[in-house]
């Protein structure tokens, strides 16, 4: 008897929703719908292709991926596009691998991409990771049987302050334009003419306006698109890339920074599919001069007795004047401590910790904007324990039945979020509701539904949804749904609250989305007046101890009272109640009332600054610690999910460094040691505490009634752009140029009644100050005028003192 | 074997103000209409599939089975979409039925919405012809005041709103999806298919796209029955069909014959070649499909025959050329119509054709290469069957069969002391 080899053991097996094919002869299993070019790829065949990409539909456009298909042992008579063609059951596929037929088709199309390609390949940025010379060295012939005359254009037109197109370098993939329509919703460029005239252009007057633009440079697979503010500068092959971390809001970007020589050149969108796949904003990349400003600071500066001026010093002389003079402080009526938002998880922390033990209070909040006290109940009972594994996430977003947006500006405050939330809305996945002033450009884009209110009224009308808007109720209590809150709710009395019961309600999940990357980092380590890190109360006896017995100070010896918030900080230290401030990365025009930050500054007997360039805390400073910005160290952001998102040191050896190591530095010379000498320490310092046990909130905020704003009065709404005017995007004149118009909102009616001229201008003020800007109406409720709280010229907190939700006087006014 | 055929298409062309609804009713027209409107919708599909009528549009796609391709109780509003783009070289078919007898076609297509349950049709017509648009518009108010358009039509309670809209003069919107994008008001250029139109054409809707002369026949069919059709023609071509004959003939114009006619019979009826000069090369079907020479006189011109002889029966437009004409300097003044036209969306047909016009005007200017010809041939190759749409493949047809016939003209354009252009025998 012989035995008969096992044949099944080497059949492929199946699965539910599988088919089996053949690609150049090897058998392979795919999911139903998989496109041939990318079961090809998952074999390591790699087909050639130029309108190809896996997040954009299929275009079959440039005919790069020609393969020849068989399908139930029929030759199909024309070789098929890969990138098109989904498999089937016992399709038998050949490749340029294996079929003549395809290879030439391959071929021919190439050469025929290349007979109106300019040669500019010296000179072009793309140069050296492009696609088209990649492909064409692969799979195309050594000469040129072209003898006629190649197309030629003018060189680059400006699509957008950012954008320059080469319309000879471009192969008509299509790709740009369906990332604008697709992915970002921003269909202002587009084909124009026809045959080989046609042309990728923009409208007269409309240039590619979108916060999104950049991401079509990265991904036009030739030369044709490129960025003002890298064209020319390097080549790719010279430049050095390090995995990094977006700096700049919550999302938490994964990116590549390209540098050479010390310098940035340009940063990309790194492929992550669970938080920004393969897309960025433009402010994640281009925004990043700032680190390299002219007036960057690199040397501490201590103010001099006799001129009181800042002069630079010495480390030793900037810290040991420090020192003393924050025990000083300390020691008569206290210090307080403002973060900002802008701090890693591991600088955030050692401030977190300095405040704790080297300065002996609980004065400290990041929250370097509008707060309240109903937000950090908020913060602190509920967002702080959340994470990917328990709470709202990008992927979750994207399967969520509905999603509504309580004063949440998802395209101005978190792109990505935005992204998702249109991508999942045009899959007809998500239904969205933006509660909010008026129909932005985000609730088009994610085929949303406008819940307007007055600013203020949020919370009513929250809690009148279950009267007034029963679908959406209905919707909320689906499996999956999400409520997204964003920053401005601190400025509407009793919304926490709300949301926060819709909540409870409906059993839809909550994400708090904030603006900044380090604010949920900040949240999470103590950098607040209540908790410590984890989450743990301060006003809990065990989670003290807890904490006191890791970092391993006396018992006893943390502060057990909740300390001050932002505006209870700056209301003690303009009152003298507190003797110092210490102070990293707060822009005090970005606080709820500037003027009195500003007399917080001045009054406060002493003023440590950790900057990187001046501003209006360095000049009240007594001692400035220049610190690195965030290419220049490691650490890690976590974002607006909860998700650690950590990165290396981009640039080494500059010398700059991190808050952490400066504040560990300066408490030795303070008798306190912190561990956080690196952010690799600060970090390890930080795992050993672990998350301390959820307290439960207690968030009893009524909502406010509304009174009439009054004769010529109207209520604030107001939030930021993008692109404006915020300290990070100094030195990028490129990128400010796509920023949004400068303009006032206000609903038909409103313009009416207060005499305001469509294309005119509008004046608005409070006993503060006066902005007068254009006009344009758009579907506010009536009464309401919106502004952009820090673009151009419009400053409404600096100018203004004012927020959302605030009465303004309004009147026509002349520029 | 050809019966002499009585017009059908063609048949109230030579009336009096032919294209009046009067003259319409009074010579038969919209007596198909209230017996269709009394048949089940599908019975209709089936009578269409039963006559074996083949879309007159240029690919013969049987007709029925299109219609048959709409899903039916899905809920979505369905739609007819007439092709009245004829963009094809040499086609002058349906712009000349529609002058004459604008009836033919609406009551065509109220029959069709009907059976394909379709409340909206549209006639999209190319925009150069001015004159037939308004025809058609005011024919289409007659059938509205007459109530065969509107709401609940001859009391059956079907609905039908019929709209005339103007294209802006590109070939490529003749290509059906092309077509379907520039009546949603976008860019008009192929669509992806799948899905095809039957499933999600105009506004993702099921659709129907036909030639005119497609459902002008419908009317004819529903009175006279699948049979009668099936009388004229071919047994897999069926049916009358109007050939457009142009260029050196006797007499240009529309011929209306059977199926499977050859042009030897049409020359015959068109008064033969003009001044007598012999007949050099042809276009079966319009210039995207291959050329043929004085020995395909004798070829049956329906879907089969065409094809068997190595070319296509496209749209029936005979383009004629005797001796005169230089087969070089035709083949590129095709192409110049076709680099002039490519939509630009893929890069066979985009690049191929912007390349091969250059080769082609510097051969007819006297300064080509043997291998000029070589690499005519080996990037029509590269074209044919790998572009987006067929387009594509159209252009490359006069060029391979000019070269497979006349290669000695275009070898006669490389010998460098020839300054006469090669061909054109005067
Ligand atoms: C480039 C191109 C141009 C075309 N132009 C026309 C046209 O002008 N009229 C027409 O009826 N069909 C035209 N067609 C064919 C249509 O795509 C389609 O097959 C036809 O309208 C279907 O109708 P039928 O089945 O009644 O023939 C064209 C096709 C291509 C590829
Ligand atoms: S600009 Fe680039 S991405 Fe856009 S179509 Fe041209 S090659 Fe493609
Ligand atoms: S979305 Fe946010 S994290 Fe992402 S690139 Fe833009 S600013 Fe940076
Ligand atoms: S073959 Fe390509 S370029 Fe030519 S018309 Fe069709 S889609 Fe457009
Ligand atoms: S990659 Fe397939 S057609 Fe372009």
């Amino acid at each position: 008897m012989t035995i008969a080899p096992d044949k099944n053991s080497t059949e492929l097996v199946v699965p539910e929703g599988h088919v089996k094919l053949v690609i150049d002869g090897v058998e392979v299993v795919a999911p139903k719908g998989e496109l041939l070019i990318r079961t090809a790829e998952r074999l390591g065949t790699v087909i050639p292709r130029f309108c190809d990409h896996p997040l954009l539909e299929p275009a079959g456009a440039c005919r790069q991926c020609l393969v020849e298909v068989e399908m139930g042992g029929r030759p199909m008579p024309k070789p098929q596009a890969s990138c098109t063609m989904t498999v089937a059951d016992g399709m038998v596929v050949k490749t340029q691998l294996t079929s003549p037929v395809a290879d030439k088709a391959q071929q021919g199309v190439m050469e025929l991409l290349l007979i109106n390609h300019p040669l500019d390949c010296p000179i072009c940025d793309k140069g050296g990771e492009c696609p088209l010379q990649n492909q064409a060295i692969a799979h195309g012939r050594s000469d040129s049987r072209f003898h006629e005359h190649k197309r030629t254009f003018p060189k680059p037109i400006n699509i957008s302050t950012q954008v320059l197109l080469d319309r000879e370098r471009c192969v008509l993939c299509q790709r740009c334009t369906r990332f604008s329509a697709q992915i970002a919703g921003d269909p202002f460029i587009e084909l124009l003419e026809r045959g080989a005239q046609q042309q990728i252009g923009v409208a007269k007057e409309k240039p590619f306006q979108s916060y999104f633009s950049g991401n079509t440079i990265q991904i036009c697979p030739v030369g044709a698109l490129t960025s003002a503010a890298y064209r020319f500068r390097a080549r790719p092959f010279d430049l050095v890339s390090t995995p990094s971390v977006c700096e700049h809001c919550s999302s938490g970007c994964a990116e590549r920074t390209d540098w050479r020589r010390g310098k940035v050149q340009r940063k990309l969108a790194g492929d992550d599919p669970q938080v920004n796949e393969e897309w960025i904003c433009d402010k994640g990349r281009f925004a990043f001069r700032y680190a390299t400003a002219d007036d960057r600071i690199t040397r501490p500066m201590v103010r001099d007795a006799e001129t009181g001026e800042l002069r630079e010093s010495s480390w030793t002389e900037a810290l040991q004047v420090a020192a003393a003079g924050l025990l000083a402080a300390r020691d008569a009526n206290g210090v307080g401590v403002l973060t900002g938002g802008r701090l890693t998880v591991e600088d955030a922390y050692a401030y977190s910790k300095f405040a704790r033990i080297a300065l002996h209070t609980n004065d400290i909040d990041f929250r370097a904007r509008p707060h309240s006290a109903e937000e950090l109940e908020f913060l602190s009972g509920t967002t702080v324990f959340t994470n990917p594994d328990n709470g709202v996430t990008f992927q979750g977003i994207e399967s969520a039945p509905a999603a509504l947006l309580v004063a949440f500006e998802p395209e101005e405050e978190a792109p990505i979020v935005f992204l998702r939330l249109r991508k999942s809305a045009r899959k007809g996945t998500t239904k969205v509701f933006h509660l909010g002033q008026f129909t932005t450009p985000a609730v088009e884009k994610t085929f949303g539904t406008l819940l307007a209110c007055v600013p203020g009224a949020e919370a009513n009308a929250l809690n009148a949804l279950p009267d007034h808007a029963s679908d959406v109720v209905e919707l909320l209590g689906k499996p999956g749904a999400v409520i997204l809150v964003g920053e401005r709710a601190a400025e509407i009395p009793g919304a926490f609250t709300a949301v926060a019961r819709l909540a409870e309600r409906t059993g839809a999940k909550v994400a708090w989305i904030p603006r900044r990357a380090g604010e949920r980092g900040a949240l999470a380590v103590g950098a607040t007046p209540n908790l410590l890190p984890g989450g743990r109360h301060v006003a809990n006896t065990a989670a003290r101890t807890e904490v006191e017995r890791t970092w391993g100070v006396e018992e006893g010896s943390l502060p057990a009272n909740p300390g001050r918030d932002t505006t209870g900080i700056l209301e003690a230290a303009a009152n003298g109640q507190l003797s110092g401030l210490v102070v990293g990365g707060v822009d005090p025009f970005d606080l709820p009332d500037p003027a009195l930050a500003e007399k917080a500054l001045a009054q406060a007997g002493f003023v440590v600054s950790l900057e990187l360039r001046p501003s209006a805390v360095t000049a009240h400073a007594d001692v400035v610690l220049p610190i690195a910005p965030a290419v220049e160290k490691s650490g890690s952001y976590l974002n607006w999910e909860g998700r650690r998102r950590e990165f290396g040191t981009t640039l080494e050896g500059t010398g700059a460094l991190p808050d952490c190591r400066v504040l560990d530095t300066l408490a030795v010379e303070m008798d306190a040691d912190l561990f956080t000498q690196t952010p690799a320490a600060a970090a390890a310092d930080l795992a050993r505490l672990g998350e301390g046990a959820p307290s439960g909130s207690s968030l009893n905020v009524a909502a406010p009634l509304q009174s009439p704003a009054g004769a010529g009065k109207a209520v604030l709404a107001t939030w930021h752009r993008l692109i404006g005017n915020g300290s990070l995007q100094v030195d990028e004149p490129h990128l400010a140029g796509t920023a949004r118009p400068v303009v006032a909102k206000v609903a038909e009616a409103t313009a009416q009644q207060f005499g305001l001229e469509t294309g005119g201008y509008v004046t608005v003020s409070t006993e503060r100050g006066a902005i007068t800007l254009p006009v344009e109406t758009d579907d506010l409720p009536e009464g309401v005028i919106w502004l952009p709280t820090n673009s151009g010229d419009v400053t409404v907190r600096a100018t203004l003192g004012a927020g959302h939700g605030s009465i303004v006087s309004v009147s026509g006014g002349k520029s | 074997m050809v019966n002499p055929l009585t017009p059908v298409l063609t048949k109230r062309w030579t009336e009096p103000r032919s294209w009046t609804i009067e003259t319409y009713e009074r010579t038969g027209g919209y007596t198909a209409l209230p017996k269709a409107l009394k048949a089940h919708p599908d019975q209709l599909i089936q009578q269409c599939k039963d006559s074996g009528l083949r879309g007159r549009g240029g690919a013969g796609f049987p007709t029925g089975m299109k219609w048959g391709f709409i899903p039916q109780g899905d809920g979505k509003p369905h739609y007819l979409v007439i092709n009245a783009d004829e963009g094809e070289p040499g086609t002058c078919k349906d712009i000349p039925l529609m002058m004459a007898d604008p009836h033919s076609l609406i009551e065509g297509v109220i029959i069709t919405s009907y059976a394909i349950r379709a409340n909206f049709a549209a006639i999209y017509v190319r925009g150069e012809v001015l004159h037939c648009i308004r025809r058609l518009n005011a024919a289409v108010k007659d059938a509205y005041a007459k109530g065969y358009l509107g709401k609940d039509i001859l009391g059956s309670g079907f609905d039908l709103d019929v709209v005339i809209h103007a294209g802006a003069g590109a070939y490529i919107c003749g290509e059906e999806t092309a077509l379907l994008d520039s009546l949603e008001g976008r860019r008009g250029q192929p669509r992806l298919k799948p899905p095809f139109p039957a499933t999600s054409g105009l506004y993702a809707s099921p659709t129907v796209v036909n030639n005119v002369e497609t459902i002008a026949s419908v009317p004819f069919i529903v009175n006279g029955g699948a049979d009668w059709f099936r009388e004229m023609g071919r047994d897999r071509s069926p049916g009358p069909k109007i050939y457009s004959l142009s260029g050196h003939v006797t007499n240009p114009g529309q011929y209306e014959a059977p199926m499977g006619t050859t042009l030897r019979q049409l020359l015959d009826m068109a008064g033969g070649m003009k001044d007598g000069i012999p007949l050099k090369f042809w276009t079966p079907g319009g210039s995207s499909t291959p050329l043929f020479t004085a020995e395909h006189l004798d070829v049956p011109l329906d879907f089969e025959g065409a094809a068997e002889a190595g070319s296509m029966l496209g749209t029936t437009a005979l383009q004629i050329f005797n001796e005169t004409v230089s087969v070089p300097w035709a083949v590129m003044k095709w192409t110049e119509f076709y680099k002039h036209e490519s939509c630009g969306k893929c890069t066979p047909c985009r690049e191929g054709t912007y390349w091969l016009v250059q080769i082609l005007q510097r051969m007819v200017a006297g300064n080509g290469t043997a291998s000029d010809i070589d690499t005519l041939l080996d990037v029509c190759d590269n074209i044919l069957g790998r572009s987006f749409c067929a387009l594509g493949d159209g252009a490359v047809s006069p060029i391979t069969s000019g070269i497979k016939y006349f290669k000695d003209e275009f070898l006669a354009l490389c010998d460098q002391n020839s300054k006469v252009l090669a061909g054109a025998n005067a």
